[in-house]
């Protein structure tokens, strides 16, 4: 290394060192700390006298992987994502198509419109549909009444509080993956659509042959970001159902939440949270690889 | 720590201030500058006299209770106290995060059934040495039942704000048409009446209505029956023994005969219209329903219903089970003093009959059931006579959680997923698990 060299890497150094500092101390010390919880039985009794925490080995994990609570957890939360994550994409693909068409008007105020709900607090927005969701007084049930439909106790009958669940959880979240399509889109030169029209191709064959084959990374981003946040489900039943009715919607970091904060087990609920990270982590390289698969 | 609290304070201000200083004008800054070397001084001046006691109650009862503070304030002129109303739902999550991060009121209300979490956390105070100056009578003027849950090996941690009990609210018409003049005290009996209750009002409907997730009944009954829940100083569950098995047959036995309807809470959310329309004769409920029912029945209903005391197995009043709230310092609190005197201020019969006015929760202390508006209720007497006879569950920090798996068991039980023997084994199964910290804890000769 010449001189020159080890001078900017030093000051480089010295310029990354305040951030590399904060995130180590906010985010890489709480992670060690957390797994390192989760290998012990931190409960009340540890919280109150430390002379009460024995180092466990993986008992935690033992104990999760054969709790029935926990696989019912993870059904649930498979079931959230993968209905609700490809529904999520392609109403936010559609929405994103419709809003960029050339024939739409007003497309500035739609994308706003489908936005908002991403930015509104997830708690108001509960609120709100569960009176949309209510069995008696609810508008849902009454469009069904209008088609002679019986009435669903939409949050409280076990199998439907779960569709009732991601039907929301979709209508809030899809404004976000719209506006990385409108992007996505955006950067498309017109110039491929302009050929493909003089060579004949139809709208469906340019959506086909162009648009979706130039969308991958868009894609890819999309369907990572959105797998991520749907295992973590967590906001939408603990507001809307409680994990209920008959432990239907609860989803895994539900399950560590009340590990952790109802029952104060800590250790088991950090070896929850790791084992999510785990799957998650396998979700994230499988789809990696699916990628590279395709695009040789 | 408060004196260094208020210095923090005042420097973060002094930092914030040079911050903003350093954008304005000179002639302006110098300005600022001078007021803000003047409120510094006043910062030192003696005018903080006033301790701030901080209160944090729940639901209701922290709305209500505003109303008896001015009372207190008048006279104590040292001392303000600032309410936190906390929601019932997220109460015991945020005393406990509030616990681990030093953050503590300085006095809280606590669900009796919490005290041996929070004494186990070493979070509350004892009472003991204070009240020793207290008057001899006062103590002895609680219910004893429900003092009792307050008490932990020979120590009062908190105590008792108001009560609770569960027992049974019932339509007299019905009864009477079924040809009974009183709700029967023996379970037979009791058994003998329903099934006559039932007989009369056809299949649709039902004689009882009990909430097949909820612990409480079956563990009412076993205690009725003398079972002791766990074993061996709370070590093991006890739920295969002779006892509890009887009383959990018996209380399966309400479902599988038709006397109950299999559902859940978030199934009776019309409780009130179908307790008018004769849905069912009885439930099972506490002292909130007294203003429920008032309020909320019909008028053409209001003058046939009444509630009971529970049944017991043989002959005497059931036993029920020590519910309600009640009132503990915080042990790390350097207010403590000032706490206690609004703890005894609370505790005063006067404000606990006040406090029945305002929010319909029953006093803990008995002398304040002679306020008119308690003793003329005909609905709170058996509910004073039910308070005499009243019983804790086992006084262990994981109780909670062995009462919610006890509903889930018991559920699955009703639901005919497993058999009543299958669901009493896998319940001393996971208690047995729930309770190995405390084995280990006891086998180390550590405090649990």
């Amino acid at each position: 290394m010449t001189g020159h060299q080890r001078h900017a890497t030093l000051s480089a150094g010295i310029f990354l060192a305040p951030a590399l500092l904060l995130i180590a101390i906010f985010f890489f010390l709480p992670v060690l700390a957390a797994l390192l919880l989760s290998f012990t039985d931190f409960d009340i009794y540890a919280l109150g006298d430390l002379n009460r925490l024995r180092f466990i080995g993986f008992a935690n994990y033992l104990q999760l992987l054969q709790s029935p609570l926990f696989w019912t957890a993870l059904g649930n939360t498979l079931y959230f994502m993968l209905v609700g994550g490809p529904l999520s994409v392609a109403i936010s693909l559609g929405a994103a198509l419709l809003v960029n068409a050339r024939l739409t008007r007003f497309s500035g105020f739609f994308r706003t419109a489908f936005f908002l709900p991403v930015v509104t607090t997830l708690v108001a927005v509960a609120v709100a549909w569960r009176y949309l969701y209510h069995p008696r007084y609810g508008l849902l049930n009454y469009g069904l009444s209008l088609l002679s439909i019986d009435p669903i106790d939409w949050l409280g009958d076990p199998s439907w509080a779960m569709p009732a669940i991601i039907l929301m959880a979709v209508w809030k979240n899809f404004g976000f993956n719209m506006i990385i399509f409108i992007a996505g889109l955006q950067n498309i030169p017109p110039q491929f659509y302009e050929a493909a029209r003089i060579d004949g191709a139809n709208a469906w064959r340019r959506f086909r042959h162009i648009t979706l084959p130039l969308l991958g990374p868009t894609f890819l981003f999309v369907a990572l970001m959105t797998m991520i946040g749907y295992f973590q489900v967590f906001a939408e039943p603990y507001v809307m159902t409680e994990g209920g009715p008959a432990n239907r919607t609860l989803s895994v970091v539900l399950l560590m939440y009340e590990e952790g904060f109802r029952w104060w087990n800590m250790g088991y609920a950090s070896a929850a949270a790791f084992v999510l990270f785990v799957l998650i982590l396998a979700g994230t390289v499988l789809q990696l690889q699916l990628r590279r698969w395709k695009s040789p | 720590m408060g004196a260094l609290e208020s210095d923090f304070k005042a420097l973060t201000r002094a930092a914030a201030i040079v911050v903003t200083l350093s954008h304005m004008s000179p002639p302006i800054r110098l300005l600022f500058a001078t007021l803000f070397i003047l409120g510094l001084s006043n910062c030192g001046a003696p005018a903080n006299q006033t301790v701030m006691v901080e209160f944090w109650a729940m639901g209701q009862e922290g709305e209500q209770v505003k109303a008896l503070l001015p009372e207190f304030e008048r006279r104590h002129p040292g001392l303000r106290v600032r309410v936190q109303q906390i929601p019932w739902s997220a109460a015991h999550e945020k005393l406990l995060t509030a616990y681990a991060g030093d953050a503590m009121p300085d006095l809280f209300q606590l669900g009796n059934t919490w005290i041996p979490e929070f004494v186990a956390l070493r979070a509350v105070e004892p009472l003991d040495s204070r009240l020793q100056a207290w008057p001899a009578d006062a103590l002895a003027d609680y219910f004893p039942g429900i003092l009792a849950t307050n008490r932990l090996n020979g120590r009062t941690y908190a105590l008792p704000w108001y009560v609770d009990t569960r027992l049974l609210f019932y339509r007299t018409d019905l009864l009477t048409a079924a040809g009974f003049a009183e709700l029967p005290t023996t379970w037979e009996e009791w058994v003998r009446a329903m099934t006559r209750l039932k007989a009369q009002v056809g299949s649709e409907r039902h004689a009882i209505l009990l909430s097949i997730n909820e612990w409480q009944l079956p563990v009412i009954l076993a205690l009725q029956r003398g079972a002791t829940l766990l074993r061996d100083q709370d070590r093991y569950g006890n739920f295969r023994e002779p006892r509890f098995r009887e009383a959990f047959l018996f209380y399966l036995g309400l479902f599988e005969q038709g006397l109950a309807p299999p559902v859940g809470n978030t199934q009776m959310a019309n409780l009130y219209q179908e307790f008018a329309n004769g849905a069912f004769a009885i439930c099972v409920s506490g002292p909130w329903n007294i203003g429920e029912f008032g309020r909320r029945l019909p008028a053409a209903v209001q003058p046939y219903w009444n509630t009971a005391p529970l049944p017991g197995f043989d002959a005497g009043l059931g036993l029920s089970l020590a519910g309600g709230a009640s009132l503990a310092l915080s042990r790390t609190s350097p207010r403590r003093e000032a706490a206690w005197r609004l703890l005894k201020f609370l505790a005063e019969p006067e404000q606990q009959a006040r406090f029945y006015q305002l929010t319909g929760d029953l006093p803990a202390r008995q002398s304040a059931w002679a306020d008119p508006a308690l003793a003329d209720n005909r609905y709170a007497q058996a509910f004073r006579r039910q308070l005499q006879q009243v019983r804790a569950t086992p006084a262990i920090p994981e109780w909670e959680r062995i009462a919610n798996k006890l509903a889930y068991h018991a559920e699955r039980a009703i639901r005919r997923q497993v058999s009543a023997d299958e669901a009493l084994a896998a319940l001393d199964q996971d208690v047995d698990r729930i309770l190995e910290k405390r084995r280990w804890l006891l086998s180390r000769g550590l405090q649990p």
